[in-house]
């Protein structure tokens, strides 16, 4: 998304193949969504419907919201680990305070994951960990204190504003999808127009560089984390809204590898320097695509998993082209 | 003396370089023999020869009086020959008599290892080159100097005959460099070759018997070390006659800068970090060039980087046009208006994901943006000025900066510090590695930034840049300023002194 720019000012093609090997990480998601569509609409009744679209959209935007602050991080040249167990302890925060209404409750779930993308920031960028390290802490702290906070147990909510915001449609969209929209466009205008985010790119293209040309590495970092977290509390927030219950015990379980999957698939490397905002989006349509199409097929979710797997790889080895040029 | 290993003709080319053309050397048992060069002479690709990491191109590498070729390190090893690398290549985890012996450890019964051997054997050994050490501790227990000479009785209690050492004191205090010269006076009196790379002349001096000076890749000099002094070694090493220097050279500089005159823009006083830098001070006047001058390793890029805070210190200060710096930081140093452009390209410079626009505009985006926005017109116009200045020869702005040659690299990293406006340009090997062309144009342009009126540092390993771009020629060696060079005495030859007696210098 960032770098679409860039290909105008290439020279005459030389080899066509080469061409494609130079395109397909970066545009082979798009490709892969659209081939899927169209292999749905030929062999399986009643997937291009209204009805099935919106459920699909519906079920992928809590993972589109998680994996666009994990595509930030990447890009840092790091990852968050902890998003997962972020969601839980913004489902577990909800019922304490939804008696003060739905927004005070809202915001103290935010600010939860405030809190832990802060700390997440600081061992990375002041400690000094290797991310990976640092988001474990929380990964596993995370959830346990989520299950402390709830007592381990699922909790119904009747907050009729809250529980409204997981099922309610504006325009005739679901209200969901629009948050996820909205903030896909967001983020898009932050990586290409803020210097936060123009910042960030150069921190995760060459740190020592970025360090040297004055740049306020740990702030960007801190900020970037902190993003992620707040992401993934309001992804929290929207799942358990649309499950009418606070089940710390389950909730995002295991996001952080769909989110690591949807950035990854949509073409931004895990070695950072490059943002693509658009293509984690798709990529996380991508899966979603992928995984309700197998199970209209009537294929079991165990298949559907190993059919993700083989997603992964491709998408690695694609991108992996692009290193040795 | 018998030789016991020698390279007869021996060329090594990689993609684009002549490593090594036509070299022969001949390490003799019993001798202490000093391998010297400047950067990219070829000193490493010939230990990597020599111990099996590569394998020569053309001619012969002889050992005990026999063709050998090795096709991995462990044959070298097998074969008696043992490197010591300048950061100390051991296992700091694990026990200092397990590193001992390392893949031969002593057996048992049932083929265990037999520890209580091991560590007796390794107390033993280490008495002989009076180490006393806990031998069952882990080896990063002991200081860097005792490690360095675990990894020496390493070496040498494999039967080593030849023990090749590249910069073993770099991380040494004095009282253990002693220590190592003793046991290398011992390993000689049993009759091992020793090649011994270093940079510091004062050690080649103090330890070595014979010498080879490797230049571009060639054997320039090879001869008993006694009989060559300092300076001769010095202009060996860098090129240069010492007689033949006064003519005009073949840089795009002016004669010298009148302009410098007034209160130094820049004040250096006593910078200090151990081992690296021992109380630099010195003043640089705007519109003057001043070269930093010195061999590898003296601190020359040490010195810069401290300046703009991105090499930490213990103490000192830095004072830019009459106010001392409270914290030394990169983005402080580019606030009161110094900007470095350092030494590696590629590591430190350029952001290779981004286009050249983004590149040059990196430092200067808070100034060319309103809340946090990125303002592409203002950005278009700076970026359009000094492409335009600077013959930035890219497709457009936007191409990626890593598809640029070297020095249009170089002159977009350049842009990125002057479209900063700043009142100190520090300039780290800026034409190293870029083509003539490009070369003369910086060369050109440092000279009209002097003239402007802007203060710049000037580091270069090029003696003919350093003499003829800088007007004063601030002399490190060991992380110290040992002399200062102006007027008539900025000259490759009087530099090359500069260089070359460093023997009263404070260590």
């Amino acid at each position: 998304m960032t770098d679409l720019a860039a290909t105008t000012s290439t020279a005459a093609p030389v080899a066509d193949r080469r061409h494609i090997a130079r395109y397909l990480p970066g545009y082979g998601v798009y490709a892969a969504v659209a081939a899927l569509l169209a292999f749905n609409a030929a062999f399986t009744d009643h997937f291009l419907t209204v009805g099935n679209l919106r459920t699909q959209l519906i079920q992928v935007a809590p993972v589109v919201i998680v994996a666009l602050g994990m595509a930030l991080v990447i890009g840092t040249e790091g990852v968050d680990l902890s998003v997962g167990s972020v969601m839980a302890l913004a489902a577990a925060v909800l019922p304490l305070y939804l008696g003060y209404g739905a927004v005070p409750a809202i915001a103290v779930a935010l600010v939860a994951g405030v809190a832990v993308g802060a700390v997440n920031g600081a061992l990375v960028a002041v400690v000094g960990l290797q991310p990976i390290v640092a988001t474990l802490a929380l990964f596993v702290g995370g959830r346990g204190l989520a299950l402390v906070l709830a007592d381990g147990q699922l909790k119904q909510l009747h907050n009729a504003a809250l529980l409204a915001i997981g099922s309610d449609d504006v325009l005739g969209v679901p209200a969901v999808v629009l948050i996820a929209a909205a903030l896909a466009v967001a983020v898009g205008f932050v990586v290409r127009g803020t210097t936060f985010g123009r910042q960030l790119v150069a921190i995760g293209g060459n740190r020592v560089a970025s360090q040297l040309a004055g740049l306020p590495v740990r702030r960007v970092l801190c900020c970037t984390y902190i993003a992620c977290g707040v992401f993934a509390a309001l992804a929290g927030v929207l799942a358990t809204a649309r499950l009418n219950a606070s089940d710390p015990s389950a909730l995002g379980n295991l996001m952080e590898l769909s989110a690591i999957t949807a950035v990854v698939v949509g073409g931004t490397p895990l070695s950072g320097g490059r943002v693509r905002v658009l293509g984690t989006v798709v990529g996380a349509l991508l899966m979603q695509l992928v995984r309700a199409t197998l199970i209209k097929h009537d294929l079991p979710d165990s298949t559907a998993q190993m059919a993700q797997a083989v997603i992964i790889l491709v998408a690695v080895y694609v991108a992996r082209e692009r290193k040795s040029r | 003396m018998s030789p016991i290993a020698e390279l007869v003709g021996v060329s090594k080319r990689f993609p684009g370089v002549l490593a090594l053309d036509n070299v022969s050397i001949t390490l003799a048992r019993g001798e202490v023999h000093a391998l010297v060069g400047e950067n990219g002479a070829g000193k490493s690709t010939l230990i990597k020869l020599l111990t099996g990491v590569y394998t020569p191109d053309a001619g012969e590498i002889r050992y005990a009086g026999r063709p050998v070729s090795f096709r991995r390190p462990l044959d070298a090893q097998a074969a008696g020959i043992s490197t010591i690398y300048q950061e100390v290549n051991l296992l700091p985890r694990m026990s200092v008599a397990s590193n001992l012996y390392l893949g031969r450890e002593p057996r048992g019964r049932f083929g265990l290892i037999d520890h209580r051997r091991m560590y007796a054997d390794a107390a033993a050994l280490l008495s002989q080159y009076g180490i006393d050490v806990d031998v069952r501790a882990p080896l990063q227990s002991l200081g860097l100097g005792a490690q360095q000479m675990v990894a020496l009785a390493r070496a040498v209690s494999v039967d080593a005959r030849v023990v090749i050492m590249d910069e073993p004191t770099s991380s040494l205090e004095p009282r253990e460099v002693d220590t190592l010269f003793r046991v290398v006076r011992d390993l000689r009196g049993q009759g091992v070759a020793i090649m011994y790379v270093s940079h510091r002349l004062d050690e080649l001096y103090r330890i070595c018997d014979r010498v080879t000076v490797l230049r571009d890749g060639r054997v320039v000099h090879t001869g008993p070390l006694a009989e060559l002094d300092r300076l001769r070694l010095v202009s060996l090493m860098l090129g240069r006659d010492v007689a033949e220097v006064r003519r005009h050279g073949l840089t795009r500089f002016s004669e010298s800068h009148t302009a410098a005159a007034g209160e130094p823009v820049l004040r250096v006083r006593d910078l200090t970090r151990r081992h690296v830098l021992s109380g630099v001070s010195f003043d640089v006047r705007p519109g003057e060039v001043t070269g930093l001058g010195g061999l590898l390793g003296s601190g020359r890029s040490e010195t810069a980087k401290a300046i703009v805070g991105a090499l930490p210190v213990e103490r000192g200060e830095v004072t830019v046009a009459g106010r001392r710096l409270r914290r030394l930081s990169p983005a402080a140093a580019i606030r009161a208006g110094i900007s470095l452009l350092p030494e590696d390209r590629k590591a430190e410079g350029i952001i290779p994901e981004l286009s050249v626009r983004e590149n040059i505009v990196l430092a200067a985006m808070p100034r060319l943006s309103r809340v946090g926005v990125v303002s592409r017109a203002q950005q278009d116009r700076v970026v359009d000025l000094f492409m335009k200045r600077l013959r930035i020869k890219a497709a457009s702005p936007d191409q990626k900066v890593s598809e640029l040659s070297g020095g249009n690299q170089q002159k977009v990293l350049l842009a990125r510090w002057l479209c900063l406006n700043p009142k100190v340009l520090l300039l780290d090997e800026p034409t190293r590695g870029i083509d003539v062309g490009a070369k003369a144009e910086v060369q050109q342009l440092i000279d009209d930034l002097a003239q402007e009126g802007l203060a710049v540092v000037l580091i270069s390993s090029d003696l003919e840049e350093l003499v003829e771009g800088a007007d004063r020629i601030v002399v490190l060696h060991a992380g110290a300023v040992v002399d200062e060079l102006a007027g008539d005495d900025v000259s490759e030859s009087h530099l090359m002194a500069a260089v070359a007696h460093d023997g009263e210098a404070p260590e």
